[in-house]
């Protein structure tokens, strides 16, 4: 039926026009009408964490077609980049994927050190795996809370915040930061670990550890998660693969690409990755993975603390860092999926582009794939589990 | 028995009947969300209120009363395209079925409003109405997040009425009455094999449990809380109210938590007798204990609900549709087989 | 398809039960007020007496929120016939809260140390323009600022900590030395405090020559000589600003009975210029202040009467 048919329909009063309201017609042979009913979930919606909008049509209670629609939060962030010194960058590109802020400081040094064949002295790339890792695990812990919290169980929420708190205050102790750290500059860190920072990461891994199963007995061994979760948006790898999705979204199809471990950068080459993978890609297992990837992280942490060597935490750098003239691809591992960093420098002290491939972005091109036929409420289990951060989709 | 409440003139009787059911409904259910607060907050390994006080005494104790001060104050929307009249009347549409339930609760020996012969028929069909309110917010507000709210809440209560009322059955046919003032006293003269003093909550353990996920889906309290699932529908009916109007939705919540929990306890756990088989003395000393008594029970279920919100991730519509037509309703009409025949064969 | 209630809800219910019956984590904030971190990125402090209006900070800032006026100050020459010199007189520091991203890359890049990080965070305003704060609010800022962490083990030394640690050896020296010339005074006479006000001089001799015979010119190593000097006045007397004080303190990072030493014999030397004035601290409880608010103040009165001394006996030279 038309729109203008429909206003016929309605005695002249278009669709969405004041005074539209929601009438239903009775024809003339008294069949009752129906229509795909569009829906708007978002830019503001509870559901949506950030200002993603899901253009959704359903037919009573079930999605037949969805369409996310992305860019309220674009902020330009690689046209900035190319008016930016390398060390305002990092403390720029905290700030697009604000949940993993460390993981991108360091990709981008990463690039910058490489074009400028720079060697970052060991202390350092161990201190960076070691606060990658601990990054990985606050992220991983605000998604495990905002599952539960989309499922309806809020408490979740209270306990990951508090774990979190203790890795912010750990984190805060060495970078100053909570948030945003800027911790990293090209050619190793801003300063050395503050005496203490040890003692309390090896007291704060085994009680992240601890928890951890806490999350397990509340919400992945309860019979209501399941029957929420199980078989609902489930990725078959090949799809996976096409749209890619990277990061725990598809290690939950069972594929184990993780760049940590196909392409080691920092230490990662040093110390034993486990990359736990699921079988069916659906919003169970994808939510198992985040959970197991908090104690491999918890693994790669104790690793870094009995291998931590003495020495400088910076290399010797000029005082305005600039990459030599060409182009470089780094790869990382950030705790959403795969990041790139694809930097082109002109030689000055400002790159000429700075192109960023983020996890999100791909992660969400799956949505409309995974939402269409699947029930209303099945939306937040599925849009909960793909993980995306709206800030890193729109950059 | 008559109502302590009772007095010569007609007129004088009605109103203070009128004064006492609303004061304790305002109060019961300010009492109860500050409850809820503070339990939920201390499970989830916070605090809760702790700042809004009554005079000295502080941890949060005057936070509800803060906060219908805060509602009175907000601006009263009424959307552009909302069918204005019944926008507005719906909050009190659904307000006051959970009003008219607490005119039948007894709360102690004399300590009720009305003893009406049909007692529990009136409660459980009172507590039915509260669905129209909904329905008529969810309609009114011209807003599709509201609707699919509303026919959500609409579907909930034809689903969860069934158990919820065929529980209730099933010990009307126990206790041989309608009267829940008469179920009380029935219901602690019950003795299991000439010995145990019990109450109904154990022989119809199954019944119990029933009501009480009945209760809970009837309320919309999590884990059934899909009607007003904020993750994807926003708020359901609620959506489009504001200020006092939306303070009468959660009232309604809070105070048909008491009233149930409060049914329940009447029904299944002796109502103001503290223990099976008590004996409580005459007079106003009786009526205290018994008061008291149903009182505490009332807020011990009201805050398993809230332990249960705590702790659940809410169902699927669907799955909740499926839970009460595969599972609770088989199960509460095999319980009234049940009952029927040991009332029949055991006299 | 759900099924009916198994261990998994229980074990859930346990849980939350578990975690109400232990107490709460929460902090009651304004009542009890967090343990922040000496790093913590709570605002930024200026020393203004540090700062040369070189606009490093200003220029780096990725979001150009600090204002800088200054202008030209023509100070006369300090000898007949000598040349007057002009130098930059700092007229308004102000950084716009608002716009500020917290990414610490003026305190980096500032050479003369005149920006630290505070942890203090209480400033929230009404109005956003009131987030643009100026000088003497940055310079009140300056009291809150703690001492750098020392470091974890096995952290190599920073330059300004190696150096510092030099300074507050030859300072235990001088110290014991001013503190041997004190006890000598006041058993010849009244006025023993004298010696020991003054037991860092404002030109390190020593510096100087060695300077000197490098090959270096007169002006510039007579400008080294002063700020050695000056290192070791900080190192010695423990003021707010030099970097190098609190690692001087810190005996887990250099030789334990030095650090102690340097301590112990820093302390006679210290007490002409007290660390905190009094007479403010009372007044200001009398009209009514806080106690925080007064301690800073009355710390604040004596930095500043510290300041004016030495600049008075600069002024002497």
């Amino acid at each position: 039926m038309t729109q203008a048919a429909a206003a016929d329909a309605a005695g002249g009063v278009l669709p969405g026009a004041p005074g539209e309201s929601l009438q239903v017609e009775v024809r003339s042979d008294g069949d009752l009408q129906t229509q795909d009913m569009n829906l708007n979930i978002g830019p503001q919606h509870p559901a949506t964490h950030g200002v993603l909008r899901v253009v959704i049509d359903v037919d009573g209670e079930r999605i037949v077609r969805a369409q996310p629609v992305i860019g309220y939060m674009h902020r330009a962030f690689e046209k900035l980049a190319e008016h930016r010194d390398y060390r305002q960058i990092i403390a720029l590109v905290n700030r697009h994927d604000w949940l993993s802020a460390f993981c991108n400081e360091v990709g981008v040094a990463l690039a910058v050190e490489r074009m400028m064949e720079l060697e970052v002295p060991e202390r350092a790339q161990w201190i960076r795996t070691m606060m990658c890792e601990w990054n990985r695990i606050m992220n991983h812990l605000m998604f495990v809370s905002s599952f539960g919290l989309e499922l309806g169980a809020i408490t979740p929420m209270f306990y990951a915040f508090r774990e979190r708190e203790d890795i912010q205050n750990l984190m805060e102790s060495a970078t100053g930061g909570r948030l945003h750290f800027t911790y990293t500059r090209g050619g190793g860190l801003k300063d050395d670990l503050p005496l203490g920072f040890l003692k309390a990461s090896e007291e704060l891994v085994p009680l992240v550890r601890r928890r951890n199963q806490e999350y397990r007995d509340l919400l992945l061994g309860n019979e209501i998660f399941h029957a929420r979760t199980k078989g609902v948006g489930a990725l078959e790898p090949e799809v996976a693969l096409d749209y890619g999705v990277t990061g725990p979204a598809l290690h939950a199809t069972g594929v184990a690409e993780d760049s940590r471990v196909t392409e080691p950068y920092l230490k990662y080459d040093e110390v034993d990755v486990t990359v736990p993978v699921a079988e069916n890609g659906d919003s169970y297992d994808r939510f198992q993975v985040l959970l197991d990837r908090i104690d491999a992280s918890c693994d790669i942490i104790e690793q870094c603390l009995g291998n931590l060597p003495a020495g400088p935490f910076a290399a010797k750098t000029p005082k305005q860092v600039k990459a030599p003239e060409g182009a470089i691809y780094v790869r990382t591992e950030n705790p959403l999926g795969q990041g790139g960093y694809y930097l082109i420098s002109d030689g000055g002290k400002q790159p000429y582009r700075l192109r960023m491939r983020t996890p999100s972005f791909n992660n969400v091109q799956m949505i409309p794939h995974l939402l269409e036929g699947s029930m209303l409420p099945d939306m937040i289990a599925i849009m909960g589990s793909v993980y995306f951060v709206v800030g890193d989709v729109d950059r | 028995m008559e109502s302590i409440l009772t007095f010569d003139s007609l007129l004088f009787t009605v109103v203070v009947k009128v004064l006492v059911i609303v004061a304790f409904f305002l109060v019961a259910a300010l009492v109860v969300g500050y409850l809820e607060h503070k339990v939920m907050g201390h499970m989830q390994d916070r605090t809760g209120p702790m700042e809004a006080g009554l005079g000295p005494v502080k941890h949060g104790v005057g936070q509800l009363v803060a906060d219908g001060a805060k509602f009175i104050q907000k601006e009263d929307i009424i959307p552009r395209s909302a069918d204005r009249w019944v926008f507005a009347i719906a909050p009190g549409v659904a307000l006051v079925p959970t009003l008219m339930i607490l005119v039948v609760i007894p709360f102690g020996p004399g300590v009720w409003a009305e003893n009406l012969d049909l007692g529990l028929f009136f409660a459980l069909a009172a507590s039915g109405v509260t669905v129209i309110g909904v329905l008529m917010a969810g309609w009114a507000s011209a807003n599709k997040f509201s609707l699919m709210g509303a026919i959500r809440d609409a579907a909930q209560l034809i689903a969860y009425e069934l158990p919820l009322v065929l529980a209730g059955a099933a010990v009307a046919l126990q206790a041989g009455t309608l009267s829940l003032v008469e179920i009380v006293e029935r219901q602690n003269e019950l003795v299991l094999f000439d010995t145990i003093p019990v109450w109904y909550g154990v022989p119809q353990v199954i019944g119990f449990g029933l009501f009480f996920v009945a209760a809970m889906a009837e309320l919309n309290r999590p884990p059934f809380d899909m009607p007003i699932a904020d993750s994807e529908i926003i708020a359901g009916h609620m959506t489009e109210y504001t200020g006092l109007r939306y303070a009468f939705f959660m009232l309604s919540e809070y105070a048909g938590m008491v009233v149930l929990s409060a049914l329940a306890v009447v029904l299944f756990l002796g109502g103001w007798y503290p223990w099976p088989g008590a004996d409580l003395p005459d007079g106003a000393w009786g009526a205290v204990i018994g008061t008291v008594t149903t009182i505490a029970k009332t807020v011990i279920l009201a805050m398993v609900m809230t332990w249960a919100r705590a702790t659940f991730p809410r169902l699927r519509e669907d799955q909740l549709q499926r839970m009460a037509w595969t599972i609770l309703i088989p199960l509460a009409l095999a319980q009234i087989v049940v009952i029927a025949i040991v009332i029949v064969v055991l006299p | 398809m759900p099924t009916a209630p198994k261990i998994g809800l229980l074990k859930g219910l346990g849980l939350t039960l578990k975690t109400a019956l232990t107490p709460a984590t929460t902090q009651q904030y304004p009542h009890v007020k967090p343990d922040l971190p000496p790093r913590t990125r709570g605002v930024i402090a200026l020393m203004e007496e540090n700062c040369t209006v070189c606009f490093q900070c200003a220029r780096e800032c990725p979001d150009w929120c600090i204002y800088i006026d200054s202008h030209k100050l023509t100070v006369p020459p300090k000898e007949p016939g000598g040349r007057s010199r002009t130098r930059n007189q700092l007229d308004r520091f102000a950084i716009d809260f608002a716009l500020c991203m917290y990414c610490g890359i003026c305190v980096e890049v500032c050479p003369f140390d005149a920006l630290f990080w505070s942890p203090e965070f209480e400033y929230s305003e009404h109005r956003i323009a009131d987030l643009t704060h100026e000088m003497d609010q940055l310079r009140e800022w300056m009291d809150t600022v703690p001492p750098p962490p020392p470091l974890e083990v096995g952290a190599a030394m920073p330059k300004e900590v190696q150096d510092g640690q030099r300074a507050a050896a030859k300072a235990v020296e001088e110290a014991a030395e001013a503190a041997r010339a004190a006890a000598e005074a006041a058993a010849q006479a009244e006025a023993a405090a004298q010696p020991a006000a003054e037991p860092a001089p404002d030109f390190d001799q020593e510096t100087y020559d060695r300077l000197l015979a490098e090959g270096k010119s007169e002006r510039v190593a007579k400008a080294k000589a002063k700020k050695a000097a000056a290192k070791q006045r900080s190192a010695a007397g423990g003021q707010p600003g030099g970097s190098a004080s609190p690692q001087a303190d810190d005996g887990g990072s250099g030789s334990p009975q030095a650090g102690a030493q340097a301590a112990a014999a820093a302390e006679p030397a210290a007490e002409p210029a007290p660390e905190f004035d009094q007479e403010t601290y009372d007044r200001l409880l009398a009209e009514g202040k806080s106690e925080r608010v007064a301690a800073a103040k009355a710390k604040a009165a004596a930095a500043k009467r510290r300041r004016q001394a030495s600049e008075g006996s600069e002024g002497d030279q």
